[in-house]
């Protein structure tokens, strides 16, 4: 099974990854890898999550992390990794 | 391992720079449905339709949602209706019924349009064919989501003329019959030269008799991505232009492919191809002009426009065909007039005129699309512009079309807004000279010579 990519952007705060990590871990969501930058106070992160042994709806899933990015005041996006393998790897 | 950057980068293109899968088009073969008793016709159309389109939409709001890339349009085309129909239509009223079924098995699928309410008479048309052809207005009138198109020539077998003459005066009369709504029917009926059998973009889209059962056919989109990436390359060489609007155009055809892959695996039905066309919408920044316009021109219409259009073309061409297993359909980019807000402020100040669009169909997919003309235009000027515009598709083999919108009650100077994706357009000047006499002679231009070419 393909991994998945979870982007946050948005304004720093306390507790960022702290709540996004909550929210996969009670889904049984594992965090493989994760990467940020901040620029001009902008917070950037990248997660490579693997999904499989999660029994949430995948659909479910990306509703429910754009809804919690959403009460932390960041944009989550969840998304599969190949949309980002296809484009820039041949 | 993918980075940060890419990551990023991706999602800007789809955020920021308009990004998007264009069309999921599910082509359905309806030759199984024929039948000589029209009730049984319709029953069987609309349910091989809904039965094969059930989860269509409901796929393609699943990839949306887990590759977060918008799929903008999900629709269907379906085997040229004028074969299907053939044994149990016999008069255009009875086509109509057909494309009311088609409309309730569109809306019921919750496909916004449906393609295929077609005709191919490239040579000659049988009697059913005419039929159907004659059938249009009223069919475009009474439904909501068909498509129409009619293909009147090819390469190989030449124009029919027959045909063309027909077109002008169908063309008008279905501008007539929906001219409460700005002529909007007009917007779904497209003529061809040279149509694709698996063209997944409306209004010409239709499933041809060479294709299976049932096929995925995916069009992409991103005039927005190759404007932006133009931006970092101003003032540059052709050669650093070109690269950049193939390598773009490999990263946008890449989402197409996977897009058309994971649509393809779910629904069970095989894929077909990817349309490499650049389809403008008229929202701003997602523009073909606004390419054209990055490279250097003052204004689409300018002298260049053709030539920046030709390389627009080639190089998406030859980006995209490395990024997908298998290129089909128009490939090439769109230049609608109402559906492109550069081309639009480009008619309204002057620079860009009937003839230079055509000038402009000589090197890209697919013709003259989306112009709104004087609703006093005579069927056989209709015609004549059909006519020239099949012969540039003929001789250069390549796919033509004219879709025309002869907007009653309207005259230069005026705009027209047709809503949606379909946008809104000022009416534009037409040649006043005639043709009656060239139109009206009758029978067909014969195959142009396939050596000899200059």
């Amino acid at each position: 099974m393909s991994k998945t990519i979870i982007t946050v952007v948005g304004k720093d705060a306390v507790g960022i990854i702290a709540k996004i990590c909550t929210y996969l871990a009670e889904n049984q969501v594992n965090v493989e890898d994760i990467s940020q930058t901040i620029v001009q106070g902008y917070f950037n992160m990248m997660m490579i999550v693997d999904t499989s042994g999660s029994t949430k709806p995948y659909a479910e899933m990306v509703i429910e992390l754009e809804d919690l990015g959403d009460d932390i005041g960041v944009k989550v996006r969840c998304q599969r990794e190949d949309i980002f393998t296809k484009m820039h790897r041949i | 391992m993918i980075t940060i950057f890419e990551v990023n980068e991706t999602n800007k293109m789809i955020e920021q720079e308009k990004l998007d899968v264009r069309t999921i088009t599910l082509g359905i073969s309806l030759l199984d449905c024929c039948d000589s008793d029209l009730d049984a016709l319709n029953r069987n159309i609309y349910d091989k339709i809904t039965r094969l389109a059930k989860d269509l939409v409901s796929t393609g709001r699943e990839i949306e949602l887990e590759y977060g890339i918008p799929i903008v349009n999900k629709r269907i085309s379906v085997t040229p209706i004028a074969l299907v129909g053939g044994r149990a239509c016999r008069s255009p009223e009875d086509f109509v019924t057909v494309a009311k079924t088609l409309d309730r098995a569109a809306r019921d699928t919750g496909v916004n349009f449906l393609g295929g309410y077609s005709a191919i008479v490239s040579k000659g048309m049988t009697s059913n064919e005419e039929a159907l052809i004659r059938s249009i207005p009223a069919a475009l009138a009474s439904t909501e989501r068909v498509c129409s198109s009619v293909n009147i020539g090819s390469t190989k077998t030449g124009i029919n003329m027959d045909a063309v003459k027909l077109m002008g005066e169908i063309v008008r009369e279905t501008a007539e019959a929906t001219k409460e709504n700005n002529s909007l029917g007009c917007a779904k009926l497209v003529v061809l030269c040279n149509a694709p059998d698996d063209n997944p973009f409306m209004a010409g889209a239709f499933h041809g008799v060479s294709e299976a059962d049932a096929i995925i056919n995916v069009g992409v989109s991103g005039p927005g991505v190759i404007k932006h990436a133009l931006e970092g390359v101003r003032g540059k060489n052709f050669e650093v232009l070109c690269e950049t609007v193939k390598r773009t155009a490999f990263k946008v055809t890449r989402a197409g492919q996977l897009v058309a892959q994971e649509a393809s695996e779910r629904l069970g039905i095989p894929f077909g191809i990817v349309d490499l066309s650049l389809a403008p919408t008229p929202s701003i920044g997602d523009s073909v002009a606004g390419i054209l316009e990055e490279m250097g021109l003052e204004s689409v219409g300018a002298p260049g426009t053709t030539a920046a259009l030709a390389l627009l073309n080639d190089q998406v061409k030859k980006g995209g065909i490395m990024a997908s297993s298998s290129v089909g359909g128009l490939s090439g980019a769109f230049i609608p007039v109402s559906e492109d807000q550069g081309m639009i402020d480009a008619v309204n100040r002057g620079a860009l005129t009937l003839e230079k669009l055509e000038a402009m169909t000589c090197v890209c997919s697919v013709g003259l699309d989306m112009i709104a003309i004087p609703g006093d235009t005579p069927a056989s000027t209709i015609s004549g512009i059909i006519a020239d515009e099949a012969a540039i598709g003929m001789i250069n083999q390549k796919t033509t079309a004219v879709r025309l919108i002869p907007v009653i009650g309207k005259d230069v100077g005026d705009t027209v807004e047709f809503g949606g994706l379909l946008g809104h357009a000022p009416v534009q000047q037409v040649n006043r000279f005639g043709c009656a006499d060239f139109i009206n002679r009758g029978g067909r231009i014969p195959a142009p010579i396939h050596s000899f070419k200059n």
